[in-house]
């Protein structure tokens, strides 16, 4: 405290000093900073830049290659397994951030309404299983899903007729995925959508509630078009985050084995470390890499247009 | 209780129609309960499934019918797996690199945040932008030159060839940082600078211990996530007393036939110091899964 008044009694002599404590300021900035700026350039900016340069050459993943120009695209563009993995990729994003986001609402909603250790309890129960390891949850689920032994196999057959192996009939093995991929990550848009609806005044509710408003009215009108933002940030959140799925397809697909269940990162991984061919690899990764700005721009856009309003 | 009291009165000066009204709501509203929590207890389900069956002998898991407790308590799934498998070594492993990936990101990226917040330098602005584009690039696209550069560094199979590329989620702490080091108020910083205070002393002294909180919270979620990581280590380790403890469970499995317990009891002793990380930290964690998505929580 004595300190503030001493502030303003020597006013002149601060405004006396800025230049030199700008320079001083300098020399801590560059001290504070270069070790993130070190990361950053080595980790993160000189191997983007580097990925494009090897998606231009003819190259094996260790070792110097020979510039080939843009051949690397085009016969990744003519490549079967590349429409396989963008389709299978796009298939499970549809299949995941949608059903995920509207659980997340739902899911949200309800939990919204309890109050005190009930409310800690079912949200854990929803959220718990969102800070596992991916090992964790493919762990679980190749039990809780086997065929012979899988406690959800009785479920499974009344609706199939018979005990099948999700994982390994194809028609099944995304939607599978994609089942237990939004049972993992749901809690993380159930804590973002009541952090939303917290944001919405009760007195808002009082007031509608006391005009007669039915309970879907009061979704309707004033839930749905309050939390729209949110919706929009766990939209894009998890459609970015999905567009990057490796680890589940990888586990579950047993190793990558098929190539009916390949991924985009997966392709990447497969031609880089599997074949050897680090540029035709990094082709893939350029592509990726352009799809996933696109998606970012696009989110930043329309998180934008909502926040001017 | 106290939701029938406040009814009451405004009840009384209600028309019976919306009184009527009322009344549905709140069956309605008791039905949306009972669902939630129903579905609370089945979406926890998968896990109290994983844990019990680890506590029952391999002959009853296999065993036809639904055996939702017990018959048979025994930790043979966990003795064999901390004896018979080498999960204590890729425990070593996971805990060295998360640990690592943590201390380092928070330290750098309080740095760089404090910078970024409070001193005027040149480059300043550049180095902002640069952090905000960040988000457009797909830690995973970087595979392929993330694992070139390990190898030109010889550092693949080792700890730190784990730990380097994970750095790159540092950004989004020091936009944290940023935005928490730009509300201490300036007062603060103009008296302590007029006692003779230094950066250093200004950034550990005042803007650190101010912000614990937040460290603790960004900590928290920066070892959460590194302990789950799974391409990067997976990619980098490519021997198997290398292997983080998230790779070496789905390596590694038993030659003689699935063995559900055992392989379940490795998952949960993996998943285990995240989950106890969670319990202990609740509010922490979620405060900071808020930030890292955009919302001030």
């Amino acid at each position: 405290m004595t300190t503030i008044t001493e502030t303003t009694s020597q006013q002149p002599l601060v405004e006396r000093r800025p230049r030199r404590e700008d320079r001083s300021e300098w020399w801590a900035a560059l001290v504070f900073t270069l070790p993130f700026v070190i990361i950053y350039a080595v980790l993160f900016i000189y191997p983007t830049l580097q990925m494009i340069w090897l998606s231009l050459q003819n190259a094996p993943l260790i070792g110097p290659g020979t510039f080939n120009g843009i051949s690397n695209y085009v016969r990744l563009f003519h490549d079967r397994l590349f429409s396989v993995a963008f389709w299978n990729t796009a298939y499970f994003v549809l299949l995941s951030v949608i059903p995920s986001t509207l659980l997340g609402l739902f899911i949200a909603l309800g939990v919204n309404r309890l109050k005190g250790f009930t409310q800690s309890i079912v949200l854990a129960c929803f959220f718990l299983p969102y800070i596992l390891p991916v090992s964790v949850v493919y762990r679980i689920w190749l039990f809780m899903l086997d065929q012979q032994f899988g406690v959800l196999q009785p479920i499974i057959a009344i609706f199939a007729g018979t005990h099948m192996n999700v994982f390994r009939t194809l028609s099944l093995f995304m939607p599978a995925v994609a089942f237990v991929t939004v049972w993992w990550l749901t809690g993380f848009n159930v804590l973002l959508f009541i952090a939303g609806l917290r944001n919405i005044s009760p007195d808002i509710y009082e007031s509608a509630a006391l005009d007669g408003a039915s309970r879907w009215q009061q979704f309707t009108r004033i839930t749905w078009p309050l939390i729209w933002p949110v919706t929009v940030l766990v939209l894009t959140i998890q459609l970015i985050l999905q567009f990057k799925i490796f680890d589940q397809v990888y586990l579950f697909g047993d190793g990558g084995r098929s190539d009916a269940t390949m991924g985009m990162v997966q392709l990447i991984y497969r031609n880089a470390f599997q074949k050897n061919m680090g540029g035709y690899a990094a082709s893939a990764a350029v592509v990726l890499f352009a799809i996933i700005v696109v998606f970012s721009v696009l989110q930043y856009q329309l998180l934008k247009v909502r926040g001017e309003k | 209780m106290t939701a029938a009291t406040d009814t009451a009165p405004i009840a009384a000066t209600m028309s019976p129609r919306q009184y009527r009204t009322i009344k549905a709501l709140d069956i309605g509203g008791l039905i949306a309960t009972i669902v939630t929590v129903l579905g609370g207890i089945c979406w926890a389900f998968p896990l109290y499934w994983g844990v019990i069956t680890t506590l029952k002998p391999e002959e009853d898991v296999v065993k036809p019918g639904f055996q939702p407790w017990p018959e048979h308590f025994t930790l043979d799934a966990y003795t064999h797996v901390i004896f018979g498998t080498r999960i204590g070594q890729w425990y070593v492993n996971s805990l060295v690199t998360a640990i690592s990936v943590t201390i380092i990101v928070v330290i750098i990226s309080a740095l760089a945040g404090y910078s970024i917040s409070q001193l005027k330098f040149p480059g300043r602005r550049l180095l902002w932008w640069m952090i905000l584009a960040s988000f457009m690039i797909p830690v995973p696209a970087l595979i392929v030159n993330h694992f070139v550069l390990m190898s030109q560094f010889h550092l693949i199979n080792t700890w730190l060839g784990v730990i380097l590329p994970q750095l790159v989620y540092g950004p989004v702490t020091v936009i944290i940082y940023k935005q928490f080091f730009d509300s201490v108020p300036k007062e603060f910083r103009e008296a302590a600078k007029i006692d003779g205070a230094n950066e250093f002393q200004l950034f550990f002294r005042l803007y650190l211990p101010m912000n614990w909180g937040i460290t603790t919270a960004l900590a928290i979620i920066t070892f959460i996530g590194a302990w789950n990581q799974f391409l990067w280590p997976f990619l980098v380790a490519t021997e198997e007393p290398m292997f983080n403890v998230t790779v070496g469970i789905t390596q590694v499995t038993d030659a003689f036939g699935v063995k559900y317990a055992r392989d379940l009891g490795s998952a949960m002793l993996a998943g285990l110091p995240v989950a106890i990380v969670y319990l202990i930290f609740q509010r922490r964690v979620t405060q900071a899964i808020m930030l890292t998505a955009g919302i001030k929580g």
